[in-house]
């Protein structure tokens, strides 16, 4: 689009013509990519990873899941609620404040004391949970905002590695995607952890089994 | 065997006793030490420093010298990293094929003297006896260049009569880096007086390592400051016997 | 603290300025204390993933695949992104980048400007051509605003102030956030920070933020980082712009699956950072509405050209090297001249600035090789370094005196004859400087001219009475035969 362009995809082209191609599928790829662990490894080592980050996890049965959410967010005294669109309403316990993201402006996300979602899948050697924009999990800033994000997690869901991750998230690339390992944190000061600047402070979740 | 020695510029100029000890220990072995005449460097110094052009006929000297050995055997692993890092490289660049080949050939055959003893002769015991408290410093080039491992350790620890003591931070540098310990002499003293902090906390009377190049500048600090701790060449040790020291 | 931004076009050279930064007890203290817990992380998150020599060895030649088709993946990423809404600009250099940004922020209509740390608008100083053009750039990374707020410059490209304590950086807040009871404790800064910019989050319009990757094959781009000051940025204005070296694109997105797993570990010794943002374009009803990204050169296609210094654009910016290298654990970051301190700093200055400027910093390493072991995508710096210095060296005059003295000794070695000459001439030059010492061995403590650097805290052992070589032909007289 402009003169700039050209100019460094010449200088480019001049430096690397000398060099020999090479293909892509020829870079080794002797990393393990994926694992043989059994699905309640996976489920322990993921929980394990959670509370390296001081997150709190609890297992339920999708029957009693609503009721797990209920306990989660009575601990964490939070009652104003966000939900994106789409999330399964079976998870919804009564008593509480849920306020489905319609698009609500900042200032109105910044009013809520909360965010409960689904994930797309969650990586257990990692602690990662992985959020994509579709229903059930929502758009970026709802999970952004308030200072406490609930996250469901089908234990289905559940990778070991980050190759295997990255592998199933591959033919929705295109959807905005984050990655979430705990709470907001940073070692910025004396190299020290501490959970929450800007991020949620608090991140819980529960895990559905079966 | 019939092993060729490379002693080195500076070990032939400035410490002959850690060459003395190689042949020492190598005759006591039963092997044969030959000393090729036309020897001199390695080239190591005025590639390091950028003079790469200085050091290409220094590399063909070498190749010359030791070209029809058996093996050769060289104190100081950062003159064999110096060998295996860049001399295939300075070949191609010198464009002889007959050097390229000979380097080939050539480097497998070069070992770093604890490195002979351990991984060419398959010996850990070597018959020394040495009674003193010692600590072990890596040398960069013998931990990360040539992966000497645990092999001077082990010479080490068959020593009769040595107190083997571990240093603090062991893969930490000791600020040499040849031509940087003149032209950065203040940063090279700071990271030497985090090593000699290191080496006078053990509370050895003497450090030794594979390469005089260290031992050298950590010495340098050590005597400058009277500690009355000495540095001394792993050869010499392992020289030492119940009958003498080399 | 230096109120100038690093630049290696004015810095001092590099043994003046470490000679400065040694002086500094707090910040050596820090630099220490810093670099130690981070080694220590990565060691044990490294230590525990079986496979990461493999990943190491992929990272690498995906990264040597890249710079070798860097062309094409440049406009599969152009093409791909466009077609996902978002705009593509390029940059020769940094005034074109700087420029760029400029106008991109002031047509959104731009007062402020919110930043997620980015070594690449430090490289190019953009905050003061922002503020030149009356806009206020407000750095969110904590450390960055630490930096910012305390009128500083950044000493490590992770953790840009590092070399700061709690206790100064307490002072900071309390003078810069105007919070006299300020705590001293980390969570106390930090709660100090979520307040001072929560406020702008929510309201600043246009951001500013860099990128660690570029995916050419579906356009997106990847953001890593702690503390969600980059979602913020990247989700909550209207406007985002993104800067970034044409070194920062991948291949594919299965790609993610080696280098999300090097950097993060190799980084803050964290199995993950707590959030890696990916978007592509732009997403109706979810971030910005206008997204920009600027592909810039900055001299990275003249290190391109350069097949041994190549491997340097392999760099993913972890910061490992740096943590791991004892000259910088010595001197910290501001001693590099440049915004790349450390071993990666002292091979990337030197290329992206014209070498008169940056002549002693690929000394600035004793080629301990600490750096090369840690990195992620094994760029071998020690290599880089060497080849760096020989460039140094083609440019100086025939004059120099330490060319003089090398181009010397070359050619005694180059003969024996010499050679044994130069030693026993060794012996009778140094006599005027040896002294005796208890024991009757005699050493030297003080040396001239270029060679007094070791002297100054170093003896000196005195020459030995005899060369190793004359000892042997001796033994060899004396047994009645040559070995040789």
């Amino acid at each position: 689009m402009s003169d700039a362009r050209s100019e460094i995809l010449a200088r480019i082209a001049r430096a690397t013509s000398t060099g020999s191609p090479s293909s892509w599928e020829e870079i080794p790829r002797d990393y393990r990519q994926s694992s043989t662990a059994s699905d309640r490894e996976l489920v322990d080592l993921l929980t394990h990873r959670l509370h390296d980050y001081d997150a709190q996890v609890v297992e339920a049965s999708s029957s009693d899941a609503a009721t797990a959410v209920a306990a989660m967010l009575k601990a964490r005294e939070v009652s104003r609620i966000v939900i994106p669109p789409g999330l399964q309403s079976s998870l919804l316990p009564p008593g509480f404040n849920f306020i489905e993201d319609t698009g609500l402006s900042h200032a109105e996300l910044n009013q809520c004391e909360g965010i409960l979602t689904e994930c797309t899948l969650a990586i257990a050697e990692t602690g990662t949970i992985v959020l994509q924009n579709v229903p059930g999990q929502g758009r970026r800033a709802a999970t952004l905002v308030p200072d406490y994000h609930l996250c469901i997690v089908d234990a289905a869901k559940i990778v070991a590695t980050v190759p295997e991750a990255i592998e199933r998230l591959n033919p929705t690339a295109h959807l905005a995607t984050t990655f979430i390992s705990g709470p907001s944190a940073t070692a910025d000061i004396e190299m020290t952890r501490i959970k929450g600047v800007h991020g949620p402070r608090f991140l819980d979740v529960v895990l559905l089994l079966e | 065997m019939r092993i060729s020695l490379f002693i080195t510029c500076y070990n032939d100029t400035l410490f002959p006793d850690t060459g003395k000890a190689v042949v020492r220990v190598l005759e006591r072995l039963g092997h044969t030490v030959v000393f090729p005449a036309g020897q001199t460097c390695c080239g190591q110094m005025h590639y390091n420093t950028g003079y790469q052009k200085e050091a290409m006929p220094l590399l063909e000297r070498f190749v010359a010298q030791f070209r029809d050995a058996d093996a050769v055997v060289v104190p100081s692993s950062s003159c064999v990293a110096m060998m295996k890092d860049h001399y295939p490289k300075m070949a191609e660049e010198i464009g002889r094929p007959d050097l390229i080949r000979d380097v080939a050939e050539l480097l497998p055959k070069i070992f770093e003297f604890s490195e002979l003893l351990t991984r060419r002769l398959g010996l850990d015991d070597v018959g020394a006896y040495y009674p003193h408290r010692v600590t072990y410093h890596a040398s960069c080039h013998g931990l990360r260049n040539l992966n000497l491992g645990d092999g001077p350790l082990r010479l080490l620890k068959a020593v009769r009569g040595i107190d083997l003591v571990p240093i603090a931070n062991v893969e930490q540098c000791c600020g040499f880096g040849g031509t940087f310990a003149v032209k950065n002499a203040e940063v090279s003293s700071a990271m030497l007086a985090e090593k000699t902090t290191a080496v006078l906390n053990t509370g050895a009377e003497a450090c030794t390592a594979c390469d005089n190049s260290c031992l050298m500048h950590i010495q340098g600090a050590l005597h400058r400051q009277r500690t009355g701790v000495r540095t001394i060449h792993l050869a010499e040790i392992l020289a030492s016997t119940e009958e003498g020291r080399a | 603290m230096s109120l100038q931004p690093l630049d290696p076009r004015t810095a001092e050279i590099f043994p003046m300025a470490a000679r400065h930064l040694l002086g500094d007890t707090q910040l050596r203290k820090n630099v220490r204390h810093a670099t130690d817990v981070i080694q220590n992380k990565r060691r044990i998150v490294v230590d525990e993933m079986p496979d990461w020599q493999e990943l190491r060895e992929s990272g690498k030649r995906l990264r040597e695949h890249t710079m070798q088709h860097l062309r094409e993946y440049l406009e599969q990423f152009e093409r791909n992104c466009t077609a996902a809404g978002g705009v593509v600009h390029w940059a020769r250099d940094a005034a074109e980048a700087r420029q760029i940004v400029v106008s991109l922020a002031k047509s959104a209509g731009a007062k402020e400007v919110i930043k997620i740390k980015s070594m690449t608008t430090e490289e190019i100083q953009l905050n003061p051509a922002l503020a030149a053009a009356g806009i206020r750039p407000y750095e969110t990374d904590l450390a960055e605003l630490i930096i910012q707020l305390g009128h500083d410059q950044p000493s490590h490209i992770v953790v840009p102030a590092l070399h700061k304590n709690r206790q100064q950086i307490r002072e900071i807040f309390r003078r810069e956030m105007n919070l006299p009871d300020l705590g001293p404790s980390p969570q106390d800064l930090a709660d100090a920070a979520r307040l001072f910019l929560r406020e702008k989050f929510l309201t600043v319009p246009t951001a500013v933020s860099g990128a660690n990757f570029l995916i050419a094959e579906t356009g997106g781009v990847c953001v890593v980082e702690s503390e969600g000051n980059g979602r913020m940025c990247l989700t909550l204005p209207d406007t985002l712009i993104t800067i970034a070296g044409i070194d920062k694109v991948i291949p594919r997105y299965e790609d993610l699956g080696v280098l999300l797993q090097l950097l993060p570990r190799s980084a803050t010794g964290e199995r993950m950072n707590p959030y890696n943002s990916i978007w592509t374009g732009v997403h109706p009803g979810d971030g910005p509405k206008a997204f920009h990204v600027i592909l810039m050169d900055n001299a990275r296609t003249s290190i391109l050209a350069d097949a041994e210094g190549r491997q340097t654009l392999n760099c993913i910016r972890c910061g490992a090297c740096q943590n791991a290298c004892p000259v910088y654990r010595q001197t910290g970051g501001h001693a590099y001249g440049s915004v790349y301190a450390g071993p990666i700093g002292a091979i990337l200055t030197p290329q992206l600035m014209q070498m008169e400027h940056a002549q002693s910093l690929p000394y600035a390493s004793s080629l301990c090789g600490a750096c090369y072991e840690v990195c992620p995508v094994k760029i071998n710096i020690p290599e880089v370094l060497i080849h760096l210095r020989n460039k140094v060296v083609k440019e100086k005059s025939w004059a120099d005196p330490e060319a003089i003295a090398l181009k010397t000794v070359a050619s005694i070695f180059r003969s024996e004859r010499r050679f044994r000459a130069a030693q026993r001439l060794g012996r009778i030059a140094e006599r005027p400087l040896v002294r005796k010492d208890g024991q009757g061995d005699g050493w030297i403590s003080w040396l001239p001219g270029l060679l007094g650097g070791w002297t100054q805290v170093r003896d000196l052992q005195s020459m030995p009475k005899e060369s190793f070589r004359e000892w042997w032909e001796k033994r060899a007289e004396t047994k009645g035969g040559s070995d040789v």
